[in-house]
């Protein structure tokens, strides 16, 4: 198989789905490759959750000009794209006149990279603000905000896709060789694609990919961090993400940040990763986590424990002295016809989209593009049963029976939604798959009810043999097959 | 809103809620009503095969579903209507329920409100194992429904952690469909399920028992591929040097039981930490007057013989709340005093009988179960053994009781 286009994108997290998605305003043959069975199973999908303000990054930097412009414009994004998003404003708290320091260095720096609304507040107005945020004193940063990671790298995939962009899911980029006529000939697990521009968003991949392309040199230290989820329970308690004090390198100890859809994530602490799939939970991170998470939110209690996760960051650092560098987005002469991203970690949630603008220009500068007349910039995700009122209810289940019936219990999630989510525009066809679009089995009985719900409707909708069925990455078979013969399962 | 209006109103027709419901009916309140989230009642009970059920309250030994299917029967003959495929959304302090299906929402307010939903089982987040999170881990219920009401196998080599009943049912389970199941691992230093599990679901099919051992790290990025196990010292944490790693593609969970009042979270409901049901008085009566609470929703039962047996006193009570518009007041407090886990109901009158249920948080043999009211000792009963996966179930008379001052029940 062999399959030509103008440009192919290495990586459909976040970065690369924005990439896509801004590529598709263009006349262009768009692929994304994915080397996972799903758009947002990496760093895009294991993270905070958090629109930065942009108040940490060094003035002038990539990283502050890119959060300050995806935070501004961030309400009218979450509109256009139907992306759960609340902008709550975040305190980060102090104890010592150490961090008072730190505070006022960073509320100065902030000013400057064009950060709105900071100001030093002491614990009265705190205790107005969130009574269960720890510490003495506080930045308060009105611009800061959450959102579902999930539901905003799938909304920009489903976008690219609704405007002509293919997706390769379970396809990993092998290797690349440059034809005569100066085109990329790329290698993957699901054969060869020609094309005339590569785009390198390939997350904690990036060093690698970047160096196959022709470009050499950069290295990323993978930095995992542990996370919580605490119940909805606990929700009630954190209305606004409560973070301490910098640390005087530039990072955030565990901090505690509801989540749009009323859950907490205490976390993530900071530790090198093994590899690029370590992504287990430790008992040593955990019981930090726990004494940590305890001074930034005083309900961390066992009771409320529902999950915990992994996620790292691919910072980028100086090889000789290991400091954390920006993020580099550029072409060069030495390798046309490459786009190439290295090191986008936090804040590249909130940056994805201005740095996509930014890749596309890049690209702008070596041709010409020709608008593509049926762009349209608009995405409407699944309805949820759970954000209807009942009135709202009462129509949707009219409209549609399959609104009435209650898949997941802990979230409410109906039938109507899971079989929408089932017949996802990239083709998804997995439990995880249904779960990020859905969050079934994200509660707190952990799809002990919905589960079983789920893989039979996936059975029956795709006509699946139950053996095929996978509850995310490639090789994660549930069922062995049909405990009796005679039937089929 | 439409709100419909009935005396009663269940909310679950599993073995709680059809006992409830026939025990209505036959105390003569007749517009009953039952909401059941799935396609047909029984509750649990339709996938749990296995026999046991029944030796108590028909004095015979039926499988789940037969032990259901009594009172299915009988909810059908006397006319009672079950609402299938309707799931409860919410409860509110005014008693109206919302629920919802296919044919819309529906708010119904009751007279009495009796929630009778069962309990979930306790997950792998709650207890925060460490390790990757790959397929062919499932809770023990969610791996019996798979296997047995969706015909689906769900591995081949088997760790079980957690001693619980359900745990060593599927142990046996398992091993019956050709599974090979490695070893059940109970971090207490005794078993958490019942003796006769033991024997007739481990020993007889020589499945190795640890106590005292816990799962520590699991391994396997896609699929399960092993697990850690650890000894663990007696305050449960982690022997160094004690880990080995166990090969397998499936973790079933048999780590316990939460009641699941989720429901009511909105209502204002006052919640026992301990049990994590209901508080209630010894008519089965919550904080919320006219809203009752009986079986695993109220406190995890043992057998489910006394899930139906509590629930049919429930609907005594209840039948006597709608006669009479109230019920006497319990204003005497029950306390759980030494090695007492949970202690049922919270609250009496001190002018009736009421029954008294009670798990001891630690095994002991030769034990004296005590309850005592003003200093002075009210009843006194001597028990060959007394274990934490039984639960304890006697009569307290009111004759032995004062009008005044509160309860506590220990066991030494």
């Amino acid at each position: 198989m062999q399959q030509s286009y103008d440009v192919v994108v290495i990586g459909g997290g976040v970065v690369g789905s924005a990439i896509a998605r801004e590529l598709s305003r263009w006349r262009l043959r768009i692929a994304v490759l994915e080397k996972e069975s799903d758009v947002c199973t990496q760093t895009s999908g294991r993270n905070t959750g958090m629109l930065h303000a942009g108040f940490l990054y060094k003035t002038g930097s990539l990283k502050a000009i890119c959060a300050v412009e995806g935070n501004q414009e961030f309400d009218a994004v979450a509109q256009e794209l139907d992306v759960p998003f609340k902008r709550t404003g975040k305190l980060i708290v102090g104890f010592t006149d150490e961090h008072r320091q730190r505070l006022e260095h960073f509320m100065a720096r902030g000013e400057a990279n064009g950060v709105k609304g900071l100001e030093l507040i002491d614990r009265k107005r705190m205790d107005e603000l969130e009574p269960s945020a720890g510490g003495n004193f506080a930045m308060w940063c009105p611009a800061s905000g959450i959102l579902d990671p999930f539901a905003y790298t799938i909304a920009l995939a489903e976008n690219a896709v609704r405007n002509g962009v293919e997706y390769f899911l379970n396809c990993a980029f092998l290797g690349e060789e440059r034809q005569p006529d100066g085109t990329h000939l790329l290698r993957t697990e699901k054969g060869d694609f020609r094309t005339r521009w590569v785009v390198n968003s390939a997350g904690l991949h990036s060093a690698e990919v970047s160096a196959r392309l022709g470009i050499p040199g950069y290295v990323i230290k993978p930095v995992k961090g542990e996370y919580f989820v605490l119940d909805k329970l606990a929700g009630q308690f954190a209305r606004i993400p409560v973070y301490p004090a910098p640390n005087p390198d530039n990072t955030f100890d565990t901090h505690a940040t509801p989540t749009v859809d009323g859950n907490v994530l205490i976390g993530p602490d900071s530790q090198l990763a093994r590899d690029d799939q370590d992504y287990e939970s430790t008992q040593a991170a955990m019981d930090g986590l726990i004494e940590s998470g305890s001074r930034m939110f005083q309900h961390m209690e066992k009771s409320y424990f529902i999950r915990n996760f992994a996620g790292i960051r691919p910072k980028r650092v100086d090889p000789a002295t290991g400091t954390v560098q920006d993020f580099v987005l550029e072409t060069r002469d030495e390798a046309p016809g490459v786009v190439n991203l290295v090191g986008i970690e936090s804040p590249g949630l909130t940056s994805a989209l201005p740095l996509a603008r930014r890749a596309v220009a890049l690209i702008r500068a070596k041709e010409e593009l020709v608008p593509n007349p049926g762009f349209d910039p608009r995405r409407k995700g699944i309805r949820r049963f759970i954000d209807m009122s009942d009135g709202e209810r009462e129509a949707a289940i009219a409209a549609n029976p399959d609104y009435g019936e209650i898949f997941c219990r802990c979230e409410q999630v109906t039938k109507a939604e899971i079989l929408q989510a089932i017949h996802n525009p990239l083709g998804v066809h997995t439990v995880n798959g249904v779960k990020v679009r859905t969050r079934a089995t994200m509660g707190r009985c952990q799809g002990g009810y919905c589960e079983t719900r789920i893989t039979e409707a996936l059975q029956q909708e795709l006509g699946l043999d139950c053996r095929d069925i996978e509850l995310g990455p490639a090789g994660s078979w549930m069922f062995t097959g049909s405990v009796k013969g005679g039937g089929e399962a | 809103m439409n709100l419909e209006y009935h005396q009663a109103v269940i909310i679950g027709g599993g073995p709680a809620g059809l006992a409830a419901a026939i025990r209505l009916r036959e105390k003569g309140v007749e517009d009953v009503v039952v909401l059941e989230r799935e396609g047909q009642t029984g509750g649990i009970l339709r996938q749990c095969i296995h026999d046991g059920f029944g030796l108590t309250r028909f004095g015979e030994s039926l499988s789940g579903p037969e032990y259901a299917q009594r009172f299915v029967d009988e909810a059908q003959r006397l006319g009672i209507p079950c609402l299938t495929d309707t799931t409860v959304l919410r409860l509110d302090a005014d008693r109206t329920v919302t629920a919802s299906g296919p044919a819309g929402l529906r708010h119904i307010r009751g007279d009495a409100v009796l929630l009778t939903m069962g309990c979930r089982e306790r997950t792998r987040g709650a207890l925060a194992i460490p390790g990757s999170r790959p397929a062919g881990i499932w809770t023990a219920g969610v791996a019996q429904e798979y296997i047995n009401l969706r015909n689906r196998m769900v591995g081949r080599e088997v760790v079980i952690l957690g001693s619980g009943d359900i745990g060593m049912i599927m142990a046996r389970r398992l091993t019956l469909e050709g599974a090979h199941v490695k070893g059940v691992y109970e971090v207490q230093p005794y078993p958490s399920g019942l003796p006769r599990n033991i024997e007739q679901c481990l020993n007889d099919y020589s499945i190795p028992l640890h106590l005292s051992h816990t799962v520590t790290d699991i391994h396997g990025r896609a699929r399960l591929e092993g697990v850690t196990i650890s000894r663990v010292d007696e305050r449960f944490r982690p022997i160094p040097g004690t880990e080995e790693r166990v090969d397998c593609d499936t973790l079933i969970l048999s780590v316990g039981l939460i009641p699941a009042g989720d429901i009511a979270n909105g209502s204002g409901l006052a919640v026992d930490g301990r049990t994590r049901g209901a508080f209630v008085d010894e008519h089965y009566q919550t904080s919320i007057p006219g809203v009752f609470a009986a079986g695993n929703v109220l406190h995890v039962h043992d057998l489910v013989d006394f899930v139906s047996l509590e629930a049919e006193a429930l609907a005594d009570a209840a039948a006597e709340y709608l006669r009479n518009g109230a019920l006497p007041p319990c204003p005497l407090a029950v306390r759980a005093g030494d090695n007492v886990g949970h202690v049922l109901p919270q609250h009496i009158s001190g002018t009736r009988d009421f029954t008294l249920s009670l798990r001891v948080s630690r095994p002991l043999k030769k034990a004296t179960l005590t309850v005592r009211q003003n200093g002075r000792e009210v009843l006194r009963r001597v028990l060959a053994k007394a274990l934490p996966a039984e639960m304890l179930q006697l009569s307290v008379k009111a004759e032995r009781l004062d009008t005044s001052g509160d309860l506590e029940v220990s066991v030494s």
